[in-house]
């Protein structure tokens, strides 16, 4: 079902991870994903994925949550490792017909496996330990010096966060208004593409309809709790980064730079 | 003849999660055609849920639905004429209008049936009569109309497919009281001239109290009684124990009665206070 | 500030109406005419009058959410027609409304709850305090880390009432905060705002469509066709059955079964509104005997 979807939920919790300053870990999140491209073999892949499952273990986050933000990008694995595997030249190992697997195409894909799923399961890690609206804060913080630019950053971190805000009441809307379409003989499950493509309007109208319904009323809503933009606006939580910070951020730095001495030492 | 039966219907969300939940748990009903069965309990009674399986929405963890005793979960039984049979008015239900004009909504029902445009026309028009709504609205857009109008779209959408059972999930919920009254009016109106099984969620024991001749009571996803409407209000005392509010009036009297009167508790109306007021006065 | 101490009114109403057309255009229905309203200071008042008779417009031109077509709305002294005053205004005036879904800005209880603080430019450290005092006063704080999706109709309702309090308002508006819940949450945001208005001083308006919520107040303000039709005491306001029924509202179940005795010849007093009174006068009417 729809309310299945975790990706992008945030669990709240006390551990060392959802201590952290959103901002750093953004950063480190970055750093992450250097990690896992700069990895130019297997071996030096080991750190990055060694630094996710440190991740986890200091998360508290239940491994099973892990597996289960992975199912949605099975398809995109399936697919890619396919192309990859028949379609890169390289030492042929195996040839039937006009299908060939090539030594460089094996590790080739199990690299990128590994690398796709740590990369999902790792920057997932972002958002299940950082509140959204903490997240969109430090969006904002970190992309503050655009503003000398006049581009709007309080504005799409408000964005932002509303969006975030409303998802899980969207997604239990559009349940309920197909409920009630299919109470009243909707039929979604049969037909071409066109019929099924036809058969969304009576979902997407009411949802379009309702969305635009709530903005306004929220936007009167928030005009009454007196706002006006970002200017002047204080934040009960004050982003401050301590020296956990700083310590955590060297430590992936210091994962980084493994994979650049594995990328040398196993090359050479 | 006995329109909705229900056989041991358990009903388990998110089995093997941590939010593991039993919402419906071994319900056994025989609702009798033409009946207006009024349905109540707290939010999380399991109530919403049960309607859900009765056109087929949800199916059942386990045990059997049967609608003019048959299986709808049979293999050979289609899920969608079962909802054509098991009219399903959700809460809110203007949130599902989607289409530009009235007629064309209401309409929307019935031509997923595959009937003949005539007949569709028949009976747009029949059940905007029923719920009230003048001809000339049918042309306009349904965006336009207040509320009220909207929620009689909706409900009107479901009667044109003149389902024999028909449930509704709270209809009147956020109206003011005329609004209200019109409504349940309607009801009663689609329920005696297609006789009709009707069956009415509600929050509100005045209005059931009205309206229905039997109740359903949920308590905890079980079936807490079901009986004719007298019979249910002369447990009063067990109700507001439940914390279901009962009628302002029933309240009253038994307060009369713990002040050692001799007054009965199966009062709910104004009506029939009334009466038996001036029976004891006289 | 000082000059406004004196004036006790909270919101003063003179002569306003309204409508959304622009006035040039004749022939726009007047949602509000000529309509006057006071509130004092720590007033306790339901507003009822059936959909469409204007008493939600009535509560948008208490915090210049809408401004009068004609006539002059006061809040505190403050014009709120006038453009400059809209912060003096909507700190003193908070609004809750019907769909709890739709006014709750934030993912997280305790962010939303500061939400109107932050807006204000309060100091991190006075918006925790007012934010932890806000929820405990509405009985949330144990919920301060959740996500209000999560929530029961009655919580999230109550979450918007803490947003609108850590802003120590003077005046409450509520426009139908309970219709869309069930017994238990009306229960539950109706024990609330009774709380601010007896702890805390706070003036509520409520607008409501439930004749038992409004007998709980002290004052019942009756709108009908965009003027103030009733205005007094709930025993007043209900003693006055058909009247109420003649403009599509209802009386408590008690009031009307008072009536209808009345009507049966017998001597009954329509002021009756509570169960405790009534079941007092039905003991005394059962034991006179004829």
């Amino acid at each position: 079902m729809l309310k299945d979807i975790t990706i992008g939920q945030f669990f709240p919790g006390n551990s060392l991870l959802h201590k952290l300053d959103p901002r750093f870990k953004i950063i480190i999140t970055g750093i992450f994903i250097a990690m896992l491209f700069a990895a130019q073999t297997f071996t030096a892949l080991i750190p990055g994925v060694v630094f996710m499952i440190i991740g986890y273990a200091a998360s508290k986050i239940p491994f099973s949550l892990m597996i289960k933000s992975l199912k949605p990008i099975i398809p995109i694995i399936i697919f890619t490792s396919i192309l990859n595997l028949f379609f890169l030249d390289g030492i042929v190992i195996f040839k039937l017909w006009i299908i060939k697997i090539t030594y460089d195409g094996v590790t080739y894909t199990g690299m990128m496996i590994i690398r796709i799923i740590a990369l999902i399961a790792g920057s997932s890690l972002l958002t299940y330990t950082t509140s959204p609206i903490a997240l969109t804060d430090a969006i904002e913080s970190l992309l503050s010096p655009l503003k000398k630019i006049k581009f709007p950053v309080h504005e799409l971190a408000m964005m932002m966060s509303i969006a975030l805000r409303f998802i899980p009441t969207l997604i239990e809307e559009t349940d309920k208004i197909m409920s009630a379409q299919k109470a009243r003989g909707a039929d979604m499950e049969s037909g071409g593409l066109i019929h099924r493509a036809k058969a969304l309007t009576p979902i997407l109208v009411p949802l379009f309809v309702s969305a635009f319904s709530r903005a306004m009323e929220l936007a009167t809503a928030m005009e009454c709790r007196c706002y006006r933009g970002g200017e002047g606006r204080t934040r009960l939580k004050q982003l401050s980064s301590s020296a956990r910070d700083y310590l955590t951020t060297s430590f992936s730095l210091i994962f980084l730079n493994m994979v650049f001495l594995l990328n040398v030492y196993m090359a050479g | 003849m006995t329109a909705v039966k229900t056989e041991n219907l358990t009903y388990t969300y998110g089995i093997g999660t941590p939010f593991e939940k039993t919402a419906v748990n071994d319900v056994n009903l025989e609702i009798e055609q033409g009946e207006l069965v009024g349905i109540i309990g707290h939010t999380g009674s399991g109530k919403s849920t049960l309607i859900q399986h009765l056109n087929g929405l949800l199916k059942p963890t386990s045990g059997r639905i049967l609608i003019d005793g048959a299986d709808i979960w049979d293999k050979s039984a289609n899920r969608r004429d079962v909802r054509f049979k098991v009219g399903l008015v959700f809460q809110y239900p203007e949130y599902q209008i989607f289409e530009d004009t009235v007629e064309k909504d209401i309409a929307f029902g019935p031509k997923n049936m595959g009937l003949s445009d005539d007949e569709i026309k028949k009976r747009v028009i029949e059940t905007a009569e029923i719920v009230g709504l003048s001809p000339e609205i049918l042309t306009k857009s349904p965006f336009e109309l207040s509320g009220g109008q909207k929620r009689r779209v909706a409900i009107a959408g479901v009667m044109a497919m003149e389902p024999s059972v028909l449930i509704l999930d709270e209809p009147v919920a956020g109206l003011d009281p005329r609004g209200r009254e019109k409504i349940l009016a309607q009801i009663k109106t689609y329920h005696a001239k297609k006789n009709a099984t009707v069956l009415l969620i509600s929050h509100s024991m005045e209005d059931v109290a009205r309206y229905a001749s039997k109740i359903l009571v949920m308590n905890e996803g079980s079936v807490y009684c079901y009986e004719d409407t007298p019979i249910v209000f002369s447990k009063a005392e067990e109700l507001a124990k439940m914390g279901l509010s009962v009628p302002q009036i029933t309240k009253v009297f038994l307060k009369l009665k713990e002040r050692g009167f001799d007054v009965r508790t199966d009062i709910y109306t104004i009506d029939f206070a009334i009466k038996k007021l001036l029976e004891m006065k006289n | 500030m000082s000059a406004n101490k004196e004036i006790k009114e909270n919101i003063n109403i003179k002569n306003v109406s309204f409508s959304y057309n622009s006035d040039e255009e004749k022939g726009t229905p007047l949602i509000l005419n000529h309509c006057n309203l006071e509130i004092k200071k720590g007033e306790f008042i339901a507003v009822l009058g059936h959909n469409g008779s204007g008493k939600s417009t009535l509560a948008k031109l208490m915090n210049s959410i809408l401004i009068p077509t004609d006539g002059i709305v006061l809040v505190d002294g403050f014009d709120t027609s006038d453009e400059e005053n809209l912060f003096d205004i909507r700190r003193r005036v908070g609004m809750v409304f019907q769909n709890p879904d739709n006014q709750i800005v934030a993912t997280i209880v305790e962010e939303d709850v500061a939400f109107g603080l932050e807006n204000l430019g309060t100091e991190p450290a006075e918006m925790r305090q007012r934010v932890d005092e806000a929820l405990k006063a509405v009985g949330m704080y144990d919920y301060r880390n959740h996500a209000p999706h999560k929530l029961s109709g009655g919580q999230k309702q109550r979450v918007a009432i803490a947003g609108i309090i850590a802003m120590k308002p003077e005046c409450i508006v509520l426009d139908e905060p309970t219709a869309m819940l069930d017994p238990k949450g009306r229960e539950e945001v109706m024990r609330t705002i009774k709380m601010l208005n007896r702890d805390y001083g706070i003036t509520v308006i409520l607008i409501t469509h439930y004749m038992e919520e409004a007998a709980q107040c002290e004052r019942i303000v009756v709108i009908d066709g965009g003027k103030v039709l009733m205005d007094g005491t709930p025993e007043n306001v209900f003693s006055e059955v058909e009247l109420l029924k003649s403009i599509g509202l209802d009386v408590p179940q008690v009031t009307e079964l008072m009536y209808l005795l009345g009507k049966h010849g017998y001597t009954c007093d329509t002021h009756i509104i509570t169960e405790n009174d009534c079941t007092d006068f039905l003991a005394k009417f059962l034991s006179e005997k004829k």
